[in-house]
């Protein structure tokens, strides 16, 4: 149904964004995708939208993996389309 | 004919122009969205209204055309903050395609191509506020702005005017939509300024 890629950011645009919420940097981060499993750094995501309102969506299959809404005192984060991430962590 | 959508009494001529609060004005089309854009061919293309009890109404797009059209002109208010005046739409009233539709739904939750959603009361489909609208500016509704055809409905924030769209589901009880279950307001009246939930 798609003939053209259209314009969206790498999920690199989401490091801002998620630093506000996550003390660790989620791009870096695993993302598994519920859809279709594929997994990969939140980095690859492809980021639709707003600065107020980001989808990310599965390199592979392009569905939603990630949702972050940001209004004026609070953030909303839906993470339902990504099964695990896998946060990397400095070796005990 | 010409419709000035409700909502917008209160706005004088440029120059003295009235919004709703935040917003500011611009004179382009921003174009927003939250995937990759479908491409829907024609013959394909088909618009549905789905009741609470399952009954499925369908039109082609060769049926959509053939209905009566109108020409509404009206304002566009984007949550994110810009509003364009003034835009000169032409399609088909939802009270003509929900006028042999027996229900008893006070909601409907909207589906385009691509998967996006997005709720509302029924009542703000009817008495002339929303339209599906397949021409802007006298050509064909280009697909970033959401052609073939997309919902207009002026009086809510834009992203309640769904691109793409491909059919309406008639509930019993509302179902929060694509953006509505992500921090966005259930209703979004730009005149009340409901952008986020607890607006």
């Amino acid at each position: 149904m798609t003939e053209r890629d259209d314009a969206y950011r790498d999920g690199n645009s989401l490091a801002g964004p998620l630093s506000e919420i996550f003390a660790v940097d989620v791009t870096a981060a695993g993302g598994r995708c519920a859809h279709c499993g594929l997994t990969g750094p939140v980095a690859t995501m492809r980021v639709y939208g707003s600065a107020e309102a980001m989808v990310g969506r599965c390199p592979g299959c392009e569905e939603v993996m990630m949702r972050l809404v940001r209004g004026p005192d609070a953030a909303w984060l839906d993470l339902r389309g990504t099964v695990t991430l896998r946060i990397p962590l400095p070796p005990d | 004919m010409g419709i000035i959508s409700r909502g917008f009494h209160g706005r004088s001529r440029d120059g003295d122009v009235k919004l709703p609060p935040g917003q500011y004005l611009t004179h382009d089309f921003p174009v927003l969205s939250a995937g990759p854009t479908p491409r829907v061919p024609l013959e394909r293309w088909e618009f549905t209204v789905t009741t609470e009890a399952g009954q499925v109404h369908r039109w082609s797009w060769q049926d959509i055309l053939a209905l009566p059209s109108v020409t509404p002109t009206v304002d566009l208010h984007c949550v994110t903050k810009w509003s364009k005046l003034g835009t000169n739409w032409q399609g088909v009233s939802l009270d003509v395609l929900l006028a042999d539709v027996e229900t008893a739904a006070d909601y409907a939750l909207v589906h385009s191509y691509g998967g996006y959603t997005t709720n509302l009361p029924l009542e703000d489909l009817l008495d002339g506020q929303a339209w599906i609208a397949y021409r802007y500016d006298g050509e064909d509704l280009m697909p970033e702005h959401g052609g073939p055809a997309r919902l207009l409905v002026p009086h809510l924030y834009l992203w309640k005017s769904a691109k793409w769209v491909r059919g309406i589901q008639l509930l019993l009880e509302d179902e929060p939509g694509f953006w509505e279950t992500a921090g966005y307001h259930n209703y979004g009246d730009p005149w009340r300024e409901q952008r986020y939930q607890g607006d």
